[in-house]
């Protein structure tokens, strides 16, 4: 027999109890682990930024429209190495609830700085094409049923009217951190409907994409657009892709900060749960800790056991927890996916909430030990063999 | 004969929230080699607290207390739980068995602490389960045992070390007579077949009987010796 074996034995002596309370760490993991990923999905955006592209906007808002002409000013500053305009088109597909977003782009500029949305040869150059033709992501594609060559109408709300868009390409992302929910289409098609529209809309960019040579250009670079538009009719922000996603996180950072209070109140009330279990655990065992001792076990020994019992319940109830969480997350996504469109895109157990669950886990199986252990070893054996629990 | 035990002017004490509680006064005592003695005496007269002392669980408020020519008031902590694991075998009135483990892994316990290897923590272990007469009871659990196999469990956990001193707290307290009489006859062979020094507590004047020499402890002081 090794002290491991007497280890396990003494976590299972109350079944009942052991259970009940590794499965209440396996929920908190569980639930911790939810809570983690929806933060993971508010912050995906910029974990998926880029270095050396900028956004300029124009200085008042992101509802304000800035001229196209800027376009070929920032395109000669030097580092600069290529400038799309995109437009945030809003607008509803069927359904309000059928939110995912929707750019006008200019294509071939634009998918030469987004070089993560991936595209076939032929589905980009038939993109490139037809001028109401539109790239979807896989995501969507999938969610609802799309296939090259299919036409979706969208609904106008900032522009009005019916749009129709051929699908000619299906992009997949390069990595997890992609966002595989967006469609995108030919700004030159809004343009043009709006010239036959409201004249007056035409020739204005939401935004422009900026790509810059180099990361160490991005500051000199960043500046000098928005001095070159300084004091001009519609005055430039310009941020890197980070900041710019950041300023849309920045505005749930109350709801943010509130659910990572919560997820670490869920570690705290396991360690109390945890707690409770080793301190009646401790307290029924004051005879058999001094028995041990009176056997020659020294406090290590006792510290060893009420260690080792109290991380098994821990880990157990962290890998439970974990196995419960990668389907029920992937459930809990597609349930968000379903209600709430696209607005969480990548909906998914990462691995560092993964490495910080177990952290949490073992942590908490350390703590919860450390009081009963100090009582066990300070205690006397001639009390602990009198203790009548 | 050289002493095993020898206890010299010992005084203990408890404390009761501010009252200090005198538990043994002034106690000398020797044990020789290879003697079978039986500490007497009234509940609260101190014979537990001095079978602790002998036995190194507890430490006097003064006097000096030698076993196993081992000095024990000037080991530490550490050291004196090694002592215990290699000199003392403690025998007690409720068994104190690990419910969660078998008879065989309760004897094997003690041994736990050696850098014995398991082969030869098997042998020992089986030898001292014969000895006490449960060679065919060592996967039972404590449970699945009646008291007077529970004790004699307890006293293969006490023997397996081969230690130099038995320490025995009311071995028979919780058991009928028969179970009782297994157990003083097993403690009694002990002692002749194996040379066992023990130091026995007990109320039970027929458990004593069984002893060489029986001491008579009564408000911390210790009468006179009662040769057998």
């Amino acid at each position: 027999m090794k002290i491991f074996k007497l280890i396990i034995k003494n976590a299972f002596r109350h079944k009942l109890r052991s259970v009940l309370t590794a499965l209440g760490i396996a929920i908190a993991v569980l639930a911790f682990g939810i809570l983690r990923t929806v933060i993971d999905a508010w912050y995906l955006g910029v974990e998926a930024s880029s270095q050396t592209r900028l956004i300029t906007r124009n200085k008042v808002s992101l509802g304000f429209p800035m001229p196209i002409s800027y376009r070929e000013k920032i395109a000669q500053i030097p580092g600069v190495t290529g400038v799309a305009i995109g437009q945030w088109f809003g607008g509803v597909y069927i359904d309000a609830k059928n939110f995912f977003a929707r750019f006008a782009v200019e294509p071939e500029s634009f998918l030469s700085l987004y070089p993560e949305y991936v595209l076939s040869a032929k589905e980009k150059e038939d993109f490139l094409r037809e001028r109401n033709a539109c790239i979807v992501g896989a995501k969507i594609a999938a969610k609802y049923g799309w296939k090259l060559g299919d036409t979706i109408r969208l609904i106008g709300d900032i522009f009005p009217g019916d749009w129709d868009f051929v699908i000619r390409g299906i992009y997949h992302g390069a990595d997890r951190t992609t966002d595989e929910t967006q469609m995108f289409f030919h700004w030159k098609y809004l343009d043009e409907q709006l010239g036959l529209t409201t004249p007056g809309r035409m020739g204005q960019a939401g935004i422009f994409y900026v790509g810059v040579a180099s990361p160490d250009d991005v500051v000199r670079v960043a500046e000098a657009i928005d001095a070159m538009f300084a004091n001009s009719m519609a005055e430039t922000k310009t941020e890197t892709e980070k900041e710019f996603q950041m300023s849309f996180v920045s505005m749930v950072g109350t709801i943010i900060t509130t659910v990572r209070v919560i997820s670490v109140v869920v570690i705290a009330i396991i360690l109390l749960v945890l707690a409770n279990t080793m301190a009646m655990t401790a307290r029924e065992r004051v005879t058999e800790y001094a028995v041990l001792k009176t056997l020659g076990f020294r406090p290590g020994h006792l510290g060893g056991l009420i260690f080792g019992e109290s991380l098994f319940i821990a880990i157990l109830g962290g890998v439970v927890g974990l196995l419960l969480s990668l389907p029920i997350i992937d459930g809990f996504g597609e349930f968000l996916s379903v209600n709430l469109g696209s607005f969480f895109p990548v909906f998914e157990l990462s691995r560092s909430t993964i490495l910080i669950a177990v952290a949490a886990a073992l942590l908490v199986g350390v703590a919860a030990a450390i009081f009963p252990t100090f009582k066990a070893t300070r205690m006397r054996i001639a009390d602990g063999l009198r203790y009548i629990g | 004969m050289a002493n095993v035990v020898d206890v010299r002017d010992v005084t203990k004490s408890y404390a009761r929230g501010n009252q200090k509680i005198p538990v043994l006064n002034n106690i000398s005592l020797s044990v020789p080699d290879g003697e079978f003695l039986a500490l007497m005496g009234p509940s609260g007269s101190g014979k537990t607290t001095l079978l602790n002392l002998i036995a190194g669980i507890d430490r006097p408020d003064a006097g000096s207390i030698n076993v196993a020519n081992t000095e024990l008031g000037q080991l530490s902590e550490s050291a004196l739980a090694n002592w215990r694991a290699r000199h003392v075998g403690f025998i007690f009135q409720f068994y104190n068995l690990m419910p969660v483990l078998t008879a065989f892994e309760n004897v094997e316990l003690p041994l736990l602490l050696t850098k014995l290897p398991k082969q030869k923590r098997r042998e020992h272990v089986h030898s001292a389960l014969e000895i006490v007469g449960l060679g065919d009871r060592m996967k039972h659990y404590p449970s699945q045992l009646s008291g007077g196999q529970q004790q004699r469990v307890a006293i293969a956990r006490a023997i397996v070390t081969d230690p130099t001193i038995i320490v025995a707290d009311e071995p028979t307290g919780d058991l009928d007579k028969d179970s009782a009489d297994e157990i003083l006859t097993l403690m009694e062979r002990l002692n002749k077949e194996f040379k066992k020094s023990i130091v026995m507590v007990t109320h039970d004047p027929r458990a004593a009987e069984k002893a060489h020499v029986i001491r008579h402890l009564d408000k911390g002081v210790l009468e006179d010796i009662n040769h057998k």
